[in-house]
């Protein structure tokens, strides 16, 4: 661009580029109830710009201030119980409430919760953040089960959200008004967080989670920076929370106890805490595996189990991670060296996948077999549990391959050292 | 009221010490490895649940025995090829590793099992009331676990304190370069710690399996408890660790006892209030109603008042 372009235009231009992927998300989002427009997938969209906006929440601890929560559901449930009751007050039209604005009563909730929570919990991070986060997710799980006429004990409190201030003629009837309502939160929470992380408070807790000490120094109390971003946090877990009370109407004592809590760190971290993009990624997958694979195993859970355990062991970065690993080998034009490593290493790997899901299968049904039953449906095949050909072809399967995806795996590590030195080689000249 | 305060404290004994011997194996594996187990109560559980199957096929006693090994060995295997692995990411990693553990192992229980409560049950020669007070029956099998829980305690400070072994764990304790140094595999003894804690807590969900039901949600509901245990005790004290599970016993079982209410409290000093709204819970339920939270406002108010816990030393 030469000099003499009036400058507007040139900052005009900068804006738009960079900003180029959040237009891009705008677009992919407004669009995606078009392509899929049955009541199951736009149900299935609503839970995963819920779940993004609580994952980007959870990441506010975990991957920007290092700390480690085992109660963030305390947030979002609170802020689901402070908004239902907002709805049930104002159905009816007794005084102006648009719906569009009552998730920001479970944004304040979460707020003030996690003022008054982060007060004692944030002097440390680590290990005794972490208990202390389980101590106060126990607590109030327990007590929302105890204290029935705020949380409606194990039925939960309901509410209709049809009933309220209609908004510019919306009623939210049709559930694409709710997903668009949905989303066009998230959009802006994830947009808010994104600028959070690049303020100084943003800054100053990649600083104390990287060195606490050395930020002291500079001066600047850890404690406060910690509690600053809990805040934060516990305000975008609120506000995700009270998107679930519009969402579904009901808030039970699920949306607030430790297996939720357990949920949001398993989506972040699968989605990898390193990256703002990872939570975002971890969401969409774990409410795709959950409501995809769900549909074929009773056990998907365990499944997601073994994911998460393989990414700590082995990708800790998780999957946003392993695909920015491959971006400056992309960039080099080097990623077509690796298919065929990949291959070697892949197809054992899928063997062994298979043969373990396919014990992990036939051990369940075992458990869950009607008496006399032996005939179970797994890979579109019918196979007989009483017998021990498929149990023997499982076993060979999962040990042949993980045999085999070991002995190759050092030819995929030499090609991707080779496929690296290349790219950086060429960054750098 | 004595036949309550009785029995609560029997019941008090018999659950504070089963809480020790969750939080003895969680706070050693602590304070050597700076790591806290959160698949700690899985172990248990799954002691539990080994101890039913072994039960089945040839009876309690020997269950008894192989479980706990069983869990141990599972631990062992479980620090050698997984924690180890991960320790090179730092504690946070660790942490977050063992959740995940504990995640599978509880799916892979009901994956086993199933969802439902299976019929784990004291032996039969154990099944009879030991004596009547009052005309409350003290079962036989309480007595059982009082006595294992007593005879654990007293082999671990033995063992801990006289043995060549325990001054080699305290040691790598405080030294572990030290104790390199002077020759010891100190890897094998995390490695042995870390299994002979998991071998403690299967025990512990061996004998408990039978009294407090053996179900998939078992883990969770101590998990957390034992997590409160080692907090208030202070981290790292085993001598803390086992004050407070005595406390904590005593707390949930006189709390289950005591069917009073802040506002009957209040009414005995001379205030009423007819007013019920929404917050008319807070002063409405009982002390019996909010035994399973009091743990974790021990907890809070712990953290608040005295970081270090009772007898720890290391701030929080």
């Amino acid at each position: 661009m030469s000099a003499l372009a009036p400058a507007s235009a040139r900052t005009r231009t900068t804006f738009v580029r960079r900003n180029a992927i959040w237009w891009l998300a705008l677009l992919i989002v407004l669009l995606l109830p078009q392509l899929a427009r049955s009541g199951t997938s736009i149900a299935v969209l609503n839970q995963m710009c819920i779940m993004v906006i609580f994952s980007l929440s959870y990441n506010m601890l975990l991957g920007q201030g290092g700390m480690l929560s085992f109660g963030h559901a305390v947030y979002f449930g609170l802020g689901g119980y402070f908004t239902i009751h907002l709805m049930k007050m104002a159905s009816g039209g007794g005084f102006f409430m648009p719906l569009p604005l009552v998730p920001l009563a479970g944004g304040v909730a979460g707020l003030l919760f996690g003022l008054l929570f982060g007060s004692f919990s944030t002097n440390r991070a680590g290990t005794v953040f972490a208990m202390i986060s389980l101590g106060i997710g126990e607590l109030i799980a327990a007590s929302s089960l105890i204290f029935v006429k705020f949380s409606g004990g194990e039925e939960g409190i309901t509410a209709d959200r049809t009933n309220l201030t209609a908004f510019f003629g919306a009623t939210f009837r049709h559930e694409l008004q709710v997903y668009y309502l949905i989303a066009g939160w998230m959009m802006l929470c994830a947009w808010l967080m994104y600028r959070f992380s690049r303020t100084p408070v943003g800054r100053m807790a990649n600083a104390v989670r990287d060195n606490a000490e050395r930020a002291e120094f500079v001066g600047y109390s850890q404690k406060h920076v910690r509690l600053l971003s809990f805040m934060g946090a516990g305000f975008f877990a609120g506000i995700a929370g009270g998107l679930f009370a519009v969402n579904y109407e009901i808030v039970t004592e699920e949306t607030v106890n430790l297996v939720s809590s357990g949920v949001v760190l398993l989506q972040a971290y699968i989605g990898g805490v390193g990256f703002f993009a990872g939570p975002i990624v971890g969401a969409v997958v774990y409410t795709l595996l959950q409501t995809l694979l769900s549909n074929y195993t009773e056990i998907w859970a365990f499944y997601v189990g073994l994911i998460f355990v393989a990414t700590v062991m082995y990708a800790p970065a998780g999957l946003t991670g392993i695909i920015m690993m491959h971006l400056p080998i992309y960039r080099a034009g080097k990623l077509r060296s690796l298919a065929l490593p990949y291959l070697r290493v892949g197809l054992p790997a899928l063997c062994c996948a298979i043969g373990v899901i396919g014990l992990l299968e036939l051990l369940h049904f075992l458990s869950v077999r009607a008496v006399g039953q032996s005939i179970k449906r797994l890979f579109w095949v019918r196979l007989d549990v009483d017998q021990p050909l498929a149990w023997l072809v499982f076993a060979a399967l999962a040990l042949g391959g993980f045999v085999a995806a070991r002995r190759m795996a050092p030819q995929l590590v030499s090609a991707w050292d080779a496929a690296s030195r290349h790219a950086f080689a060429r960054r750098e000249r | 009221m004595l036949e309550l305060t009785v029995f609560s404290l029997l019941n008090g004994l018999v659950y504070g010490l089963l809480l020790f011997m969750l939080s003895s194996g969680l706070t050693l594996i602590f304070s050597m490895m700076g790591v806290l187990n959160f698949a700690h109560a899985s172990l248990y559980m799954l002691g539990a649940y080994l101890a039913y199957s072994i039960s089945l096929k040839i009876g309690f006693w020997p269950g008894l025995v192989i479980a706990p090994l069983l869990v141990g060995v599972v631990g062992a295997l479980i620090e050698r090829y997984g924690l180890r692995h991960v320790h090179r990411y730092g504690h946070v990693a660790e942490l977050i590793f063992t959740f995940g553990v504990a995640f599978l192992i509880e799916e892979s229980v009901q994956l086993i099992w199933g969802r439902q409560n299976v019929d784990y049950r004291e032996p039969a020669i154990l099944a009879f009331p030991l004596f009547k007070l009052w005309g409350t029956d003290f079962p036989a099998y309480k007595a059982f676990m009082l006595a294992i829980s007593i005879g654990i305690f007293i082999a671990l400070l033995v063992v801990l304190t006289r043995s060549r072994v325990g001054l080699i764990i305290q040691a790598a304790i405080t030294h572990p370069n030290q104790v390199a140094m002077l020759g010891h595999n100190v890897p094998l003894v995390f490695t042995g710690v870390f299994g002979a804690g998991s071998a403690l807590a299967g025990l512990a969900g061996v004998i408990a399996g039978p009294s407090l039901g053996t179900f998939p949600g078992m883990a969770a509901v101590l998990g957390s408890i034992v997590f409160v245990v080692i907090v208030v005790g202070g981290l790292g004290s085993l001598a803390g660790a086992f004050v407070a599970s005595l406390l904590i016993g005593m707390l949930q079982t006189f709390a289950v006892a005591v069917d009073y209410s802040l506002e009957d409290l209040f009414k005995a000093i001379g205030i009423t209030t007819g007013q019920r709204s929404a917050l008319s819970d807070l002063y409405t339920v009982t002390v019996a109603q909010i035994g399973p939270i009091l743990p974790y406002l021990l907890l809070v108010l712990i953290l608040i008042f005295r970081p270090t816990g009772l007898l720890g030393k290391r701030e929080v």
